[in-house]
């Protein structure tokens, strides 16, 4: 307890006083109050915990304090300019692509990814790139049609 | 039923209970309304579709509507959020109330304008008669809502709607996409502590020893609760909490469980206490007929909820009052039973509603919240969040009761059904709180005087609960349908989204399948030509247009089905036709699927939960069940249970059969027993065989090929 941990969360460096192997989500949840982190499983197979740490979608319930000092962080909150949306989240609300919504924080941030990397998506590409994150109402088909319309594939 | 029950059952939806129409909604100066209901946002959208219902009636813009979450202390009761009713309970009731409402403003605007009611211009609120304006929010105040509800006063005529009817988007989502905190999981109350409970690996065993030792010294750890087998940590950080929950698991000791049944089916069979002829007509002249007898056995799994977010609660003592955050489905019965195991007078504890992750059936909702009070009693009057971990729901939260069916037909020279006979064995789908003299609360039976583990029972017939849809719709003359009750609880059940109704459907609508196959007959045709229901067969010829049933061409390893009910034999009509592809496993590529829900509230948020039920049941039917071995449940977590992945997901149609002039009825379990036997029967055209258990994975099918 009481190592100080230097992070740059969605762009704005800060700094966090905890156990070195304090999960993550915990440190972004409790000690920064960015809520949009959700806690599902605490191993990293639900996806709901995403976040972009480098640019890669990675669980943070099950990744320790001490590995992410000094990398880029980016939560939900910080996936669109700062005080907006992202045009993922635009076509989310545009589609109504949820019922709980407890998992679309992380889908967010794996879609995010994605068209980081393929402005322009099949169908199939959004499938896979989506598998590590579980939705458990069924709005996976919504979801798909958000992350077109957000490339600019409206359907 | 009694004559002064249905007598009773004459008021609409909710306002039997709650009559004071100040008791629903309350108008205020600024401009807005907020509206009271007993029933709560569990994921489906109600909030927004009773929004539309309030906003109609009162002929106001949508925006000024602020729905209240539930409260104990300001809500109507409404008893349980369950069983797609809260647009027949609540929606009726606001329908009334606001209509009512509506009524008495304008009656005290005609007053101070000086104008007759009919010579006022009402527009959002504003009214105008002869060159004077007032205002509903000028008029509202003084008690006006201060008595009973008047459900004569006149509702707005559906051909006049402006609001319900149309797709309205739904008001908690700007929170939820945009990350905002809004979940019960967000809250953070000033000083805060973060709990967490050691329960027993396996079953209800009590707890033998605790060598705490090491986890005391813990830096940050608060307390270690200990009341009789009820072990709970307090921290000041939630990691603490964690690990030291972890590190308990490990240093407890607990008393063996007696031995699981390995085969549950074989089991729930030697197993029923009760023994319920539910329907029975007899037609010997039509028995006579019979050619042909067929028999068949179903089989489904114990099913798990399995919603993202495990169940969360927040408690806090206020000197001798009791604060509970919870996203329980029925606040006031969980007040009843947190009283109860707490000992506490029930005025003294208040429950308030707040959202939580999806929410399918009874899960550990309900149960974290007296995890919660008993910590937070121990807490010195700081607030306490307790979150469960995945294996703490996987573990504790009741699952859908395995059941077993057995049915059997005979078929006249013609292909005629002239004899139905249905046999269900089945644990009780409901233990929820409230409906029991010991609480239906996990941590109540493990306290130092332990409360008695109340057995799940059944609520009645019409919408039954084993036995919900469980008599055939069809027009048979001759049926008997028997609900064999098995009280003893092996694993602890609870209701699941549509309870009995999925496998019920499931084992029917297979059933019909086989039969129509015997008389050579297609299986849609079969089933109109037992079917006189008008709105029956206007979702079924619907569903076969929408897939084209007619131009199917067959092919290999593909194979298409129609699955149907009307659910509860009460409420939604639909039928689901599904098309698949099975080589060594099951892939469910597309669904089709016609609705009937009456009037229409909110279309896309209908859709929203017919297309997330289909596609929660094409899970269920091609994956889940809870696994087992002899000490309990061993399905922990996502790699033991895996649900259906986003690569895996059917292309999902729906149409709506709009019936504006017919009552609305809910949409959220309709889909779930058509949609299994669609597949079931979709994967039998595909292989020329069938898999009567559940869930179809590859190893039954490839067992089933190899039975051949």
């Amino acid at each position: 307890m009481g190592e100080r941990f230097r992070l740059t969360v969605n762009g704005t460096a800060t700094e966090v006083e905890a156990s070195g192997d304090t999960p993550l989500l915990y440190a972004l949840r409790n000690d920064l109050a960015l809520k949009g982190t959700r806690f599902g499983c605490g191993s990293g197979q639900c996806g709901a915990c995403f976040v972009l740490i480098d640019g890669h979608p990675t669980p943070a319930c099950d990744t320790p304090l001490w590995s992410v000092a000094g990398k880029k962080i980016v939560t939900v909150e910080g996936l669109g300019p700062k005080g907006e949306l992202h045009p993922l989240q635009r076509a989310f609300l545009d589609e109504q692509a949820a019922q709980c919504a407890f998992c679309t924080s992380g889908i967010l941030v794996s879609a995010a990814a994605l068209l980081e990397r393929n402005h322009k998506p099949t169908e199939s590409e959004i499938r896979a790139a989506l598998d590590r994150n579980l939705c458990r109402c069924g709005s996976h088909n919504r979801m798909v049609r958000a992350v077109l319309r957000a490339s600019g594939q409206a359907s | 039923m009694n004559t002064v029950t249905e007598s009773k059952l004459k008021r609409p939806g909710s306002l039997e209970k709650n009559p004071r129409l100040s008791q629903w909604l309350s108008v205020h100066r600024d401009g807005t309304v907020s509206i009271f209901t007993g029933k709560v946002e569990i994921g489906q959208g109600i909030l927004t579709a009773l929004a539309q219902i309030a906003a109609e009636e009162l002929g106001l813009a949508p925006e000024r509507i602020r729905m209240v979450a539930a409260d104990t202390a300001l809500s109507p009761d409404e008893g349980v959020t369950s069983g797609s009713l809260s647009i027949q309970d609540s929606g009726a009731a606001l329908r009334r109330a606001c209509a009512h409402a509506r009524a008495l403003l304008l009656e005290r605007a005609a007053a101070r304008l000086n104008a007759s009611i009919r010579d006022l211009r009402v527009e959002d609120g504003a009214v105008q008669a002869a060159g004077h304006s007032t205002s509903f929010w000028e008029c509202a105040g003084d008690a006006l809502f201060d008595r009973e509800i008047d459900e004569t006063a006149a509702a707005r005529p559906p051909h006049d709607y402006r609001v319900v009817g149309k797709a309205a988007p739904r008001l908690d989502l700007p929170d939820k996409i945009a990350g905002r905190p809004r979940y019960l999981q967000d809250m953070a109350l000033p000083g805060m502590l973060f709990g967490r409970v050691i329960r027993p690996r396996y079953g209800f065993s009590k707890l033998v020893s605790l060598d705490d030792g090491k986890v005391k010294s813990m830096p940050g750890l608060v307390a270690i609760v200990r009341e009789g087998s009820f072990v709970g940590v307090l921290a000041e950080r939630e990691e603490t909490a964690i690990a030291a929950q972890n590190a308990l698991r490990k240093a407890s000791d607990w008393d063996a469980v007696p031995p699981l049944p390995q085969d549950i089916h074989a089991w729930l069979k030697s197993h029923a206490s009760d023994h319920r002829v539910i329907s029975e007509k007899t037609n010997l002249e039509a028995k006579s007929r019979a050619a042909s007898t067929l028999e068949a056995s179903y089989t489904k799994p114990y099913v798990s909820h399995a919603s993202i977010g495990p169940s969360c609660a927040i408690a806090h003592f206020q000197g001798e009052k009791l604060i509970v955050w919870s996203q329980s489905q029925g606040i006031f019965n969980l007040r009843r039973d947190l009283a109860l195991a707490l000992g506490m007078r029930e005025d003294k504890v208040a429950v308030r509603h707040a959202e939580g992750a999806g929410c399918y059936g009874h899960n550990g909702a309900d149960d974290v919240a007296l995890d919660a009070a008993l910590l937070a009693r121990r807490a010195g009057g700081r607030p306490v969040q307790v979150q469960w971990m995945r294996d703490d729901e996987f573990a504790w939260a009741p699952c859908g009761p395995a059941m077993a069916l057995t049915l059997r037909a005979a078929l006249d020279p013609q292909g005629n059904v002239v004899d139905w006979q249905h046999e269900l064995w089945s644990n009780g789908h409901s233990g929820r709180p409230g409906r029991s003299d010991s609480p239906a609360l996990v941590a109540a039976w493990h306290l130092a005087r332990p409360f008695e583990r109340p057995a799940s029972i059944n609520m009645p017939l019409p919408a039954g609960a084993a036995d919900r849809n469980a008599i055939p719709l069809y027009d048979f003359p001759s049926q008997r349908i028997t609900n064999h009750y098995v009280r003893e609880m092996p694993v602890r059940t609870s209701a699941l989204r549509s309870l009995g109704a999925y496998a019920n459907v499931f084992a029917i609508e297979s059933f019909m399948d086989e039969l129509a196959a015997a008389a050579h007959v297609d299986p849609i045709a079969f089933r109109l030509r037992h079917l006189e229901d008008p709105r029956a067969r206007a979702v079924i010829e619907a569903v076969a247009r929408l897939a084209k049933w007619e131009e199917w061409t067959l092919a290999e390893g593909r194979g298409h089905g129609i699955g149907f009910a009307k659910y509860k034999n009460l409420g939604a009509y639909c039928a689901v036709v599904a098309e698949v592809e099975v080589e060594h496993e099951v892939r469910v590529k597309r669904l089709v699927v016609a609705v009937d829900v009456g009037l229409v509230v909110n279309p896309n948020g209908v859709v929203n939960q017919i297309e997330g039920g289909a596609i929660q049941s094409t899970s269920w039917t091609l994956k889940e069940q809870v696994k087992l071995d002899e000490r309990g449940i061993t399905s922990l977590g996502w790699e033991d249970y895996p649900i259906l992945k986003f690569s895996e997901v059917p292309a999902v149609e729906v149409e709506l059969i709009d019936r504006p002039e017919l009552p609305a009825v809910g949409a959220g379990e309709a889909a779930q027993g058509p949609t299994a036997a669609a597949i079931a029967n979709a994967v039998a055209h595909a292989l020329g065989l069938r898999v009567r258990e559940l869930p179809l994975t590859s190893e039954r099918v490839i067992a089933a090929i190899e039975r051949q």
